[in-house]
């Protein structure tokens, strides 16, 4: 555009010039403050936990000790909480999502669909502190009274270690539901958008061999999808692992590590919203340091969900 | 060759998934409108005059509003949009308009995808560092600043995509007719996609109005009036939610966070309905 050279205005030119430069810059500088905000994320987190890293190395990583008045921590027990509530969710979230996406795209009809799928695009909005306010008041008492003794008593399950502990309603479990419920509708919308992406015409043929409508999901469009669910998966993934506020109020804030799913426990952004603020000097440090694994953590998932959904924008030209 | 399923099978199998995943979503329903009906209900019951005048008493005394609380979230929430909204739009600009095949363009589209999906207590933790720690106060500044980060690569990407659905002839014409680019996107490109925009940044304040987490590294909350925006700790919604809820014995406090939860959700779900019809009418 700017080649556009022997107007006879020339002056005015390189003033529309210089104007235009300038307003390129801004939008540069703007979408490059993107890039400067992500590198800022992990050197400023970096930074304040070079204390933390100092004293205790590579062993706060697999260290469970966490003892404020002594100062010995170790990110073993949050580690360790995160990764089992998501698990949780997603388990329940995963497999409910697809099937619910699988109703809404190929078995419900257009009216129920299109109705179904703007409540869920509408319960994706919820804020996450509403889901934990609901989780504390109304699922605890449940899991409490009803759903842990009959896990552990009537279905005898308490032999196992997982449903064998206190039956007092917090804990891993109770969290993960209320994760699974989170980011259910989340992952829905998106792996709805996937299937909807498949072409008509791939599906069709397969129905004029005589396929199914189950085979065509799981024979076709899955594949053809594939990648696309994957990145909804792991978009609900990064979702659950970063989550506080739905997690804080029933994980029950302990820092220790059990394989009962009953127990109390705490993931790293609990430890980081219950501690932050009596802490100070190393323990503050220590904080910073969990803050920065879960950045690492929650930015390679987020960097393998965008990798497999852009190949499907790829593949499908747009939207999504 | 596979062997041949037999048709009663392969039927079986397709109506019991169907049946199956009938019951999931019948299942998945029931627990999110269990929860909003909770919210509604409970919520409601503490909706009267007073709750929404006076400001939040301290610990222990039943009476009092969250009117203080609901004009700091006001506040920390339109302090965001304006340090947010202007950004994220000359950075959709820069996608959109000088961006769209370029390796720099796609690795800032990349980027803002991935920012997305950064946990907001990690945002609250860097300004937190950035603000709180070398100002040594919190403060509802420093709040908007961690939610403006929110939903600033929110906005560079919708604006970028409703930038690129303004159809081409209309920059041509207008830079044909000499018009300086930042005057045909402001003025042609903007007003056409006016809607979309619109839209965005209200879903992206929707988006961050309840957000919790990086509140409580940044605004924290407090019992007066917020008019200290920028020196002291400010009072809002989702803060006072989590400390009427968790920290307090009392069944009074209990139902106020609900009410104050029902006004989130309330303000949430009417932001999203408005943008959905807005957004339809666009699109005919």
């Amino acid at each position: 555009m700017n080649k556009i050279c022997g107007s006879p205005k020339i002056k005015r030119w390189k003033k529309q010039g210089l104007s235009d430069r300038i307003f390129k810059l801004s939008a540069l500088l703007s979408a490059l403050l993107v890039i400067f905000l992500m590198a800022g994320f992990f050197l400023q987190l970096l930074w304040c936990s070079i204390p933390a890293l100092k004293t205790f190395g590579l062993r706060f990583i697999y260290s469970t000790e966490w003892d404020p008045v002594n100062n010995v921590y170790g990110a073993a027990s949050a580690i360790y909480g995160t990764i089992i509530t998501t698990a949780i969710a997603m388990l329940i979230a995963v497999p409910l999502s697809f099937v619910i996406a699988l109703f809404l795209v190929e078995l419900a009809n257009p009216f129920i669909s299109r109705i179904m799928g703007q409540a869920i695009d509408l319960l994706a909005a919820i804020p996450s502190i509403i889901f934990g306010m609901w989780g504390l008041f109304v699922l605890v008492p449940i899991m409490q009274n009803y759903v842990q003794p009959f896990l552990a008593d009537t279905l005898h399950l308490g032999i196992l270690p997982f449903f064998d502990g206190p039956q007092m309603g917090f804990g891993f479990l109770t969290a993960g539901i209320v994760l699974a419920l989170m980011i259910l509708p989340f992952i829905s919308a998106v792996m709805r958008d996937v299937f909807r992406m498949v072409p008509q015409v791939v599906k069709e043929s397969a129905y004029g061999t005589g396929a199914t409508t189950w085979e065509v999901t799981f024979d076709v469009t899955m594949k053809y999808g594939m990648q696309g669910l994957l990145g909804a998966v792991f978009l609900g993934l990064g979702r659950a692992i970063g989550e506080t506020m739905a997690v804080l109020f029933i994980i029950g804030n302990t820092p220790k590590i059990s394989a009962s799913l009953f127990e109390s426990g705490t993931t790293i952004s609990a430890t980081l919203a219950n501690n932050f603020a009596e802490a100070g000097g190393l323990f503050k440090s220590v904080l910073f340091e969990l803050g920065l694994i879960l950045l690492i953590i929650s930015f390679l998932v987020q960097v393998a969900a965008q990798y497999w959904l852009n190949r499907v924008r790829k593949k499908a030209g747009g939207g999504l | 060759m596979k062997k041949k399923k037999s048709i009663f099978l392969r039927k079986l199998k397709n109506n019991s998934m169907s049946i199956i995943s009938v019951l999931s979503t019948i299942i998945g329903i029931f627990f999110l409108a269990w929860i909003i009906t909770v919210v509604f209900k409970t919520g409601f019951s503490s909706f009267n005059w007073s709750f929404f005048t006076q400001a939040t008493k301290p610990y222990g005394i039943p009476d009092g509003g969250i009117a203080n609380a609901i004009l700091g979230t006001l506040f920390i929430t339109f302090g965001a949009a304006a340090i947010g909204i202007p950004p994220g739009l000359l950075g959709g600009i820069y996608l959109s308009e000088f961006g769209r095949n370029s390796r720099l363009g796609d690795m800032i589209r990349f980027s803002s995808n991935v920012m997305m999906g950064i946990p907001s207590i990690i945002v609250g933790l860097f300004v937190y560092t950035l603000l709180v720690y070398t100002t040594k106060t919190f403060s509802g500044f420093a709040g908007s600043v961690a939610l403006a980060i929110i939903m600033f690569p929110v906005i560079v990407r919708t604006t970028e995509d409703m930038l690129s659905m303004v159809p081409n002839q209309l920059r041509e014409s207008a830079l044909a007719l000499g018009t300086p680019r930042w005057k045909t996107t402001f003025s042609i490109v903007f007003r056409s996609a006016k809607t979309g925009l619109i839209t965005g940044i209200l879903l992206s304040l929707a988006r961050v109005s309840g957000e919790t987490a990086p509140l409580l590294f940044t605004a924290l909350w407090s019992d007066s009036w917020p008019f200290n925006f920028f020196t002291q700790p400010t009072a809002n919604l989702t803060v006072t939610i989590t400390e009427y809820a968790t920290n307090s014995p009392f069944d009074e406090m209990h139902a106020k966070a609900w009410g104050a939860a029902l006004l989130i959700t309330i303000a949430i779900l009417c932001l999203n309905i408005t943008c959905r019809t807005l957004f339809k009418e666009a699109k005919k």
